[in-house]
């Protein structure tokens, strides 16, 4: 039996809303009778963009992560609703628009906050993957047909099928530790989930201060050495994929025309800002980061 | 031609014989001809001028008949010169040539009251019109309409006379093959769809606003024949009206304007925008009502243009494109040679190269996908930035020049620059490199020198200058990536645009790779192919204010139109000239490098000051700088009449006497091409990935008592006697069938597919004709080959298609038409020299209370005024409008130090202030913005002033009252939003405005 999973190319989305926006152009002011009732015309988007903004000035990252109703095969929704939302066999989550009126509870079962009240007719609602469009024949949902960048890749397999292509592709879901099986899948999630230690390297020259390009950067945690990097034309160095626990870091420059180092603790992605080499023999400037 | 006289007589009597019973034919089988023929009965004459054939058609109770009888038993005749001219304008497949060629030269005279003479010219036209099928029938029974908007053109689906949904527009297999560029190895063609702006879906939601005027509307306080109370506008409310009342009172007022006032009292200050369409659009129907009643001009300012029409223009010319590059070729140029992209304010994933939604965007994934690196220098971490990554530069606003001479000074000092070009292609290098190396000022443009200014480590400036000097670089600049908007638009904007074009002489601008562009604009289309811009005069008979004259004028045949006043008021200056009685400006005028020289006066002797305001839409108190002036002049005693005709209760709209109701492009006909607006943009397609030209279906009914602005013009006209000069005898459809006919689509497609499927693709060029690449003969010394009409002939400096516009006929690092005419202006100086800000951080009085530079530029998810506010669906986007206390405020951008200077947190309330107004937004905290810099968007389409606890703030997000209204420089008339301090606090009154929603 195949079934729809939705997968989400993270680094893709710019934030344009053009899905939230379909999304609204879809459901305000239409009734889809046993899908769903008219959407408020005023009112919380059933799917939303979050952004996550990491470093600063002139070393920053910024991430969007679409989210909406993740379409659980254990969803902690239906645990709380009973016949008030079902699964399809296709593996679509849907509230019923009738049985659900004036279950506001429903709203505070989603732990991923996925289910809008609308207040307007007294009933949770979800984006519950277009189903009546793909009932009628469409080959994906309106967020894929109206994104611009590709983000959004409905795709119709078999539950192994599926595990299997995404243990292949590197394809995560949010909060695994929930268990509640979501058929969202996310591609590059790291970006969202991890930090970078970055920097940019210089030195002076004759009473002239340039950027170091070819500084060799190591990285390491404790004792531990966990990478390397070059720095580019701008002396930017980055080390990306790291785990903001808390952890101590060591970021250690060498170059022939001197060395520096800098200890920084992670909980957010940090840019050091500017690290100036110091002459071989001089002692190399460095300590915690502020 | 070869029917001799006598046939012709026996061939007009049979026509005028059949003509009823082919009209009921119609009716018989187009149910809308039926009804159309029982509005109304009436008996018309059609016959000759001397009255030796004529016969009687009548329409009584939904019929047509005929009798024999006389003009004069009629209320409508129709007279003809001669039998040829009568069957050349009744038979079937007329040359619309010979019916304006008879109406111009009186060979056919229609009489009778004009509202029966329009009505029933545009009943015998609509016979041919009712019959046709529209849009495609969809499996669950809607009808799939299409349209166009300014943000992509879009399938319309409608279920039961009510619009289900909008989706852009998909092609099938039926539409002709894709585009494939080969670059490094590998093949890419763009998405087989239209990747429309977030603001092109939000149309559904517009039509059914609950902001829609669905009646008209008199102001409470207005008497048109007593009081008019003109202190009251903005403050008092309105009551309902039938549609006679309102266009009697207007068209009263047009001619008590003329009898009394005299031509110049009447002014129709236009927006630069409107909704898609080239027969509804301002430059169009506006501009032919306009001109059929005489006005004084409000003459725009370049305001997306403004560095490089006043600056950049001078060094290189391309007045005709009002001093930007054309982008010509760019894309395949760009992927197949480029090293780096060095976007500078360009932020082309929020600008759309302003109706490309995101279909450049593909293009520039690919550039990343190549290793093609980017650069991106500008105040705000923007969007584009977000996307692709790269190199961040966050320079303080209004300081890029400074930083574009520094990265100049580092390549004449490092020798990273191309002598051979400079030798030969471009004059005046030597005196602009003592310049840059302090020989004639004493101070070098040295990276440290700009660092002070800029914000920007010299070490940084270095490291960009030797990255790109010497390299193949495309440097992308404003909207297009080829010039408009960003830092042009402060009051540095010119010094900035022309540093762009220095730059790229010094790196040999149009060889392999060196170009600008940011892959925004240089498609290979089929640019051949012709079908008219918005700009290229549509309906309006203008020859003068428009491109009608290039080609529309011979492709279209219709009547021109002129507007008689001369008397002219800038734009920016509108307010002040009621307010004051007087205003100077200077002209945007892309005819030649020196037109803007010359200054205009307002008034102008032998015309009326403006005592009558007709006003589309509302935008100005959100585009227009320091714009609560507005507010002033709207309630100015000498203001005796304001009429505002618009879709929304919006923005000016309160302000005026009577309000007229408009519909929507969703609800009446029209016709267009995505992103063609002709004009100044000439060959504007090429920022598009296909060529879609839409029909543009009358997709539902006009909502309420709303109409087409067409039909609001021929309603009032017909009041002057006017309608049929007016409407040709044509309805909407009718003109959008001229405008088809005009095009080169009849030879692709028939008329009749053209209305069903409601799009036509023109096919990708040959890739062997694919155009140059722009400037690519300049650089090797070739005659022009660019498929663009200028400059005009006399204009080449030597020989026809040698060199450019300049005097030189070279790219000018000291322009000659500067060192002519602005030698004596310490602002304008043709030496491009660094000129601190008047409204930035060296303005020392006005930072002390005014700290943080606020820059607005183009919204992201609205277009202009259009689309925001008004319940549009982009209102319920947090990163649009954020709501707080059960309103949505617009938001401002700030640095977190910025942020915890003031103890703001994020989505607090902040008053942004300074000596001319305050303007309420929500704060959006990030490490996106510079420190010292507030970010927000200009063009709120709300306006919403409110007393709180004794503070009058607005609380729309009406940036522009923050702005200063001066001129970039002395002797133009230009823009400066982004030259604005302001101070910004946690706004103390959040709470009680809170609390007055809650109540």
């Amino acid at each position: 039996m195949s079934k729809w999973n939705l997968i989400i190319n993270v680094g893709r989305c710019e934030n344009c809303h053009n899905c939230v926006i379909a999304n609204r152009d879809e459901h305000v002011g239409n009734d889809f009778p046993g899908y769903a009732v008219p959407a408020a015309a005023v009112g919380d988007n059933p799917i939303r963009i979050l952004r996550r903004t990491q470093g600063s000035a002139p070393m920053v990252e910024t991430t969007y992560l679409p989210v909406m109703c993740n379409h659980c095969d254990d969803a902690p929704c239906i645990r709380r609703a009973g016949d008030a939302i079902r699964k399809r066999d296709d593996g679509i989550v849907i509230i019923d628009p009738v049985k659900s009126r004036g279950r506001k509870d429903i709203v505070r079962s989603c732990p991923y906050g996925a289910i809008v009240w609308n207040e307007e007719q007294q009933v949770p609602q979800t984006w519950f993957f277009d189903a009546h469009l793909l009932d009628q024949g469409w080959q994906q949902p309106r967020c894929q047909q109206v994104c611009p960048t590709n983000v959004f890749e409905a795709v119709k397999l078999d539950d192994a099928a599926m595990e299997k292509k995404a243990e292949k592709e590197g394809l995560k879901v949010l909060k695994p530790n929930l268990a509640t099986k979501p058929r969202i899948w996310y591609r590059g999630l790291e970006r969202w989930e991890t930090c970078f230690i970055g920097g940019s390297v210089s030195a002076e020259f004759a009473g002239v201060v340039d950027c170091v390009q070819g500084a060799e950067v190591t990285l390491s945690w404790g004792s531990k050495r966990l990478a390397r990097a070059t720095t580019n034309n701008f002396g930017d160095f980055a080390f990306d994929g790291l785990r903001g626990d808390g952890s101590t870091y060591r970021v250690e420059v060498s170059h022939a025309n001197g060395s520096v180092w800098r200890d920084c603790v992670l909980s957010e992605s940090i840019y050091l800002g500017e690290l100036r080499l110091a002459r071989p023999g001089a002692d190399a400037r460095g300590g915690p980061d502020a | 031609m070869l029917i001799r006289p006598r046939m012709n007589r026996l061939v007009l009597r049979t026509v005028l014989f059949a003509l009823p019973k082919v009209m009921n034919l119609t009716a018989s089988r187009a149910p809308a001809f039926a009804a159309r023929l029982k509005q109304r009965d009436l008996v018309a004459w059609i016959g000759l001028q001397d009255g030796s054939i004529g016969r009687i058609v009548e329409i009584r109770g939904g019929r047509f008949r005929s009798h024999a009888g006389s003009p004069a038993e009629a209320e409508v005749a129709m007279s003809f010169k001669d039998a040829k001219t009568a069957l050349k304008l009744l038979m079937p497949n007329r040359d619309q040539l010979e019916i304006i060629h008879a109406a111009k030269n009186f060979k056919v005279v229609t009489t009778g009251p004009d509202d029966l003479v329009v009505w029933f010219t545009q009943t015998l036209n609509m016979s041919e019109t009712s019959g046709l099928s529209m849009g495609t029938p969809m499996p669950d029974g809607s009808l799939r309409y299409t349209t166009c908007t300014n943000g992509g053109p879009l399938f319309v689906y409608v279920k039961d006379g009510r619009i289900l949904r909008v989706t852009p527009i998909e092609f099938d297999d039926s539409d002709p093959s894709t585009w494939v560029i080969e670059a490094r190895g590998r093949k890419f063609s763009p998405p087989r769809r239209a990747l429309v702006a977030p603001h092109a879906l939000t149309m559904k939601s517009l039509v059914y606003s609950d902001k829609r005027i669905l009646y008209p509307m008199k102001r409470v306080d207005f008497d048109p024949d007593g009081e008019r109370n003109p202190q009251n506008r903005g403050i008092s409310g309105y009551v309902r009206i039938d549609w006679d009342e309102a266009l009697d009172i207007v068209a009263k007022e047009i001619n008590r304007q003329k009898r009394v006032h005299g031509p110049g009292s009447i002014t129709f200050p236009m927006s630069s925008h409107h909704q898609w369409g080239n027969v509804g659009y301002y430059l169009s129907s506006l501009t032919r009502f306009a001109n059929l009643i005489g006005f004084t001009r409000v003459a725009a300012n370049p305001d997306s243009w403004e560095g490089w029409y006043w600056g950049a223009m001078h060094h290189f010319g391309n007045s005709m494109r009002v001093g930007v590059p054309a982008g010509y070729g760019g894309v395949e140029d760009c992927l197949k040679e480029a090293e780096m992209i060095v976007f500078w304010s360009c932020d082309p994933e929020s600008t759309n190269g302003a109706y490309a939604g995101f279909e450049g965007t593909t293009r520039r994934l690919w550039a990343k996908e190549l290793g093609i690196e980017f650069v991106h220098i500008d105040p705000h971490c923007n969007p584009t930035a977000q996307l692709l990554g790269g190199r961040w530069f966050p320079v303080r606003p209004q300081t890029d020049a400074a930083l574009a001479q520094a990265i100049m000074y580092v390549w004449v000092t490092e020798g990273l620059y191309d002598e051979e070009y400079v030798a030969t292609r471009t004059t005046g290098f030597d005196e602009w490199k003592a310049y840059l190396l302090g020989e004639t000022d004493g101070v070098p443009k040295t990276p440290e020198w700009q660092e002070a200014e800029t914000g920007i480590p010299a070490r940084d400036v270095r490291a960009l200058a030797r990255k790109w000097g010497g390299r193949k670089v495309y440097l992308a600049v404003g909207m297009t990536g080829t010039g408009f908007g960003g830092a042009g638009r402060g009051a540095t904007g010119a010094q900035w645009a022309r540093c762009m074009v220095m730059m790229m002489a010094m790196q040999g601008w149009g060889k392999p790779g060196i170009n600008f562009g940011g892959l925004q604009i240089g498609v290979p289309h089929d640019l051949h192919f012709y079908f008219p811009g918005y700009a290229d005069g549509g309906i309006s008979g203008d020859l003068a204010w428009t491109g009608n004259a290039v080609n529309n004028y011979q492709r279209m045949p219709h009547i021109l139109t002129m507007n008689p006043v001369k008397q002219m008021v800038p734009r920016q200056q509108l307010p002040d000239a009621i307010i004051n009685g007087h205003a100077t400006g200077y002209l945007w005028d892309g005819m030649a490098q020196e037109a803007q020289f010359a200054p205009f006066s307002y008034p102008m002797a032998g015309y009326s000051p403006i005592h009558m305001i007709y006003r589309y839409g509302g935008s100005s108190l959100s585009t227009v700088t320091r714009s609560g002036r507005w507010v002033d002049a709207y309630r100015h005693e000498s203001v005796e009449f304001v009429v505002n005709q618009s879709i929304w209760m919006e923005g000016e709209a309160q302000f005026a006497d009577i309000i007229l109701p408009a519909c929507t492009s969703l609800e009446r006909w029209d016709i267009g091409e995505w992103a063609n607006s002709g004009g100044y943009a000439h060959h504007g397609v090429n920022v598009v990935n296909h060529r879609v030209i839409t029909l543009q279906h009358k997709c539902i009914e006009p909502l309420g008592e709303s109409k087409s602005d067409y039909d609001i013009f021929t309603a009032i006209l017909t009041r002057l006697g006017l309608g049929a000069v007016f409407t040709e005898g044509c309805s909407e459809l009718d003109w959008v069938k001229r405008v088809f006919d005009s095009s080169d689509l009849p030879g692709e497609i028939s008329w009749k597919k053209f209305c069903r499927k409601g799009y036509y693709v023109v096919p990708p060029e040959k890739p062997e004709l694919r155009q140059p690449v722009d400037m690519r003969w300049f650089a090797e010394g070739r005659r022009k080959d660019l498929p663009e009409p200028a400059p005009m002939p006399s204009q080449y400096a030597e020989e026809f298609g040698m060199g450019l516009q300049t005097p030189s006929g070279k790219l000018e690092f000291v322009p000659e038409i500067l060192k002519r005419n602005t030698a004596d202006n310490p602002d304008r100086p043709p030496v491009n020299c660094y000129i601190p800000s008047w409204e930035g951080l060296s303005n020392t009085e006005l930072k002390e209370r005014y700290p943080l530079q606020m820059i607005a530029t183009h919204s992201r998810y609205s277009f202009h005024t259009s689309m925001d506010g008004k319940n549009s669906a982009v209102n319920q986007v947090e990163d649009h409008r954020a709501l707080v206390g059960g309103h949505r405020f617009w938001l401002l951008r700030l640095n977190p130090a910025d942020a915890a200077a003031r103890d703001i947190r994020q989505r607090d309330l902040v008053k942004i202030f300074n000596g001319r107004g305050a303007v309420i937004c929500a704060a959006d905290i990030s490490p996106l913005v510079t420190p010292g810099v507030v970010k927000s968007y200009e063009a709120s389409a709300e306006f919403q002033l409110v007393d709180v606890a004794g503070e009058t703030v607005e609380v729309g997000g009406c940036l522009n009252i923050l702005t200063p209204d001066r001129s970039q420089t002395r002797g133009t008339s230009s823009m400066a939003p982004n030259s604005c301090l302001v101070q910004i606090e946690k706004w103390r009154n959040a709470e009680a405005f809170k609390l007055d929603r809650a109540a």
